[in-house]
């Protein structure tokens, strides 16, 4: 049973596209040795749900809470998957304060660092968990590829993992039992207006400039907005992290200090909390460029404004998800979600993220479920050989065009810090609060 | 016999029941809480004055205060000027009550939609290439958007006053209506001006009114957060949108001593309004 040796199958996760048709032959004798020598939940019985049904309540931030999913689960499995959206502070909220109100929390790895102790999420045992050995290696040894260096912030290798099933201390390696199963990660930068801003953009500095003044935006999510802070004040030189992600109370001092200064300059037009916020403040031309998520482009410029998600040279700030399990589940409903999940990772949901320009955890299945063209597309960064739908079957992209920031590799390969919780976190939100008061 | 005695607290038994349920015990909680303590998770019981300590002494709380209060100013005294103008016209000037009834009835046709629809459509019309800033551009009369419409104090104060203005028509409307007519030609009889029977008949005796609208702007503009919010674009701070930062970071109990102290002032401004003016002597 011990064929979950992460190392040599980190390594060849990471070669995904190519080895991809054999190891998946080798994975499934794996995974179907795992089903038998485990518990048997795993070995999926969509008739068993069809008799009795399973609900599961899922709630997290708005990204992956697509009624698609749920639509295509509850035909797949025959589980009924009640999704609620919130922001992330209202997740991390309701994790903590309404245990029993949820079956499945869809969080973030910062929110997870911040939860987990808790001891409201169950760890799940990855011997239950059908293509572990296929996630990419970011959320287990944390390196995309053996000689990648770990970025800054709250990596989602540090928080995946806890010691034991009751454990709720993290993990330096990977262990048996994971805190969250990836689901959906991206690397974010900022967005921009080509025709607005009229010069090209390379660092993240450039939203200080003066040209643009009143027309610039960053995000009001304190531990989101002080890591986009973060890549600014390092690219203007204003100072240098020891970590980003952790940052000392000087640090945050002398981030603060300068947004407050450059807020007062008038460099800021409005300080944005949702997606449709960033959306209209983009569309309406109110600014030019600003902090922003990748979906949140899209729907820009499916409103036929121009819109580029521009790759900087400081590299991206990125983020991820995963689900978790309430410590509240057990027997068919535990079941039911471990079945859940390894549906989750075995391809027509990865398929679906990846054509919404997120990431999913499992690229070799997913994989068999886009076209050729769309695979490039996506994940190799080549240019679109047809027209690139989104899931819904809208244009996105005619053919020709590029995805900004090319490939899976350049893009998550040139992640400098990761969305975090800090250990001075509550002194951070306290100065992050002035910020916005002043 | 005892039956009789008992009758009046029988009949004021529902009302005290229903506040003691939700008025009462939620305050009760909320001061509660605000002495607890908490980390970056939970909130535990003790008995700590950091909350306080902690908002008191912060320069942002102090700010945000002084910021609140300024709409809060701002606000009452526009509503009040506004307010005022409106039911005087609709009660002096509109002649037939029919059309004083139509004409009230008019003035509340925006509430039928929703507050935050109301607020969030001044967006589209205020924003750098809005509705306002085209037509002035087309129209030649400026010749760069106007940046201080959207986004700012400005556009705060004007969709508090767009919300709010009724709460000041409607009670002032109502004292206005009750004037007896024959004081106002004493008064003229009597050789007053119309700014003196204004100022010295109207006014004075629409002061409950005035009154019972001043407590529901203050009120209201002192707890809000989500026009500050839209309408600054999340540059400006107010006590209200303070206390949703804090809640939705998990710190219930600062947010619970943000709420104490707010309560405590808005009582006080109430008190110095009902010092002011006897609304009981008038209801």
């Amino acid at each position: 049973m011990n064929k979950k040796t992460t190392d040599t199958s980190a390594a060849g996760a990471a070669t995904d596209a190519k080895s991809g048709l054999s190891r998946r032959h080798v994975l499934k004798g794996a995974a179907a040795l795992g089903g038998l020598a485990g518990s048997g939940a795993v070995t999926g019985f969509p008739t068993i749900w069809a008799q009795n049904p399973i609900t599961l309540r899922q709630f997290g931030t708005g990204v992956s809470n697509l009624n698609a999913i749920a639509e295509k689960c509850k035909a797949d499995l025959g589980i009924t998957l009640q999704m609620t959206a919130l922001d992330s502070d209202a997740v991390s909220q309701r994790v903590v304060t309404q245990a029993n109100s949820f079956d499945i929390a869809d969080i973030e790895y910062w929110i997870c660092k911040k939860v987990f102790a808790a001891g409201t999420l169950q760890p799940m045992d990855v011997k239950k968990i059908k293509y572990y050995d296929d996630i990419v290696p970011i959320f287990t040894t944390g390196k995309l590829t053996p000689e990648s260096k770990i970025a800054q912030g709250t990596a989602p290798s540090t928080v995946g993992f806890v010691e034991g099933p009751e454990s709720k201390t993290f993990a330096k390696a990977p262990t048996q039992w994971m805190t969250l199963i990836p689901t959906i990660y991206n690397a974010d930068t900022l967005g921009i207006r080509p025709d607005l801003v009229g010069r090209p953009i390379k660092n993240w500095k450039d939203i200080l400039d003066p040209a643009f003044k009143g027309k610039t935006s960053i995000l009001n999510i304190p531990s989101i907005g002080i890591m986009d802070a973060a890549m600014i004040c390092e690219s203007a030189g204003v100072i240098k992290y020891g970590d980003k992600g952790n940052m000392t109370k000087a640090e945050i001092d002398t981030t603060i200090d300068f947004l407050i200064k450059t807020k007062k300059a008038g460099q800021f037009r409005a300080f944005w909390k949702t997606f449709d916020e960033s959306v209209n403040l983009m569309a309406s031309g109110e600014v030019v460029i600003q902090s922003m998520w990748s979906p949140a482009v899209a729907a820009v410029r499916s409103k036929g404004i121009p819109c580029v998600y521009q790759p900087l040279e400081e590299g991206y700030r990125a983020w991820g998800g995963g689900l978790g399990i309430a410590k509240h589940l057990k027997g068919a409903q535990l079941d039911a979600a471990y079945e859940y999940i390894n549906w989750y990772l075995s391809g027509w949901v990865g398929a679906y993220l990846n054509r919404q320009g997120y990431y999913s955890a499992v690229l070799s299945t997913a994989e068999k479920n886009m076209t050729p063209e769309e695979w490039g597309f996506w994940m190799l960064g080549q240019p679109a050989k047809t027209d690139i739908l989104s899931p819904e079957g809208k244009v996105m992209y005619t053919a020709g065009a590029v995805r900004d920031g090319g490939s899976f590799k350049e893009r998550m390969g040139a992640v400098a810090c990761w969305n975090s919780v800090m250990d001075e976190d509550r002194y951070m939100v306290r100065r992050w609060n002035e910020f916005i008061a002043a | 016999m005892t039956l009789t005695r008992l009758a009046p607290y029988l009949q004021a038994t529902p009302l005290t029941l229903i506040l003691a349920a939700f008025l009462v015990l939620p305050i009760a909680t909320i001061t509660m809480v605000s002495f607890w303590d908490y980390d970056s998770i939970q909130i535990f019981p003790a008995f700590v004055f950091t909350n306080y300590e902690e908002t008191i002494t912060s320069p942002v709380t102090w700010n945000t205060y002084i910021n609140t209060l300024k709409f809060t100013v701002i606000v009452w005294a526009v509503t009040l000027l506004v307010g005022f103008w409106v039911a005087y016209y609709l009660a002096f000037h509109i002649r037939s009550a029919t059309t004083q009834m139509v004409l009230f009835l008019v003035c509340t046709i925006p509430f039928l939609t929703s507050n935050i629809i109301r607020m969030i459509s001044w967006i589209p019309f205020l924003g750098r290439n809005g509705l306002l800033n085209q037509t002035l551009m087309q129209l030649g009369i400026i010749n760069q958007p106007l940046e201080f419409l959207l986004f700012s104090d400005f556009a705060v104060v004007l969709a508090m006053v767009h919300l709010y203005t009724l709460f000041m028509v409607t009670p002032i409307f109502n004292t206005l209506m009750r004037i007896d007519r024959a004081l106002i030609e004493a008064a003229r009889d009597a050789g007053a001006s119309g700014w003196q029977i204004l100022t010295n008949v109207i006014i004075p005796l629409a002061k409950p009114g005035i009154a019972i609208g001043s407590i529901f702007v203050v009120t209201l503009v002192m707890g809000d957060f989500i026009t500050v919010r839209f309408m600054s674009g999340g540059q400006s701070a107010s006590v209200g949108l303070m206390m949703a930062n804090q809640i939705a970071l998990l710190q219930y109990p600062a947010a619970a001593a943000n709420a104490v102290i707010l309560l405590i002032l808005v009582l006080l401004l109430v008190g110095g309004i009902l010092r002011i003016v006897n609304i009981r002597k008038e209801l």
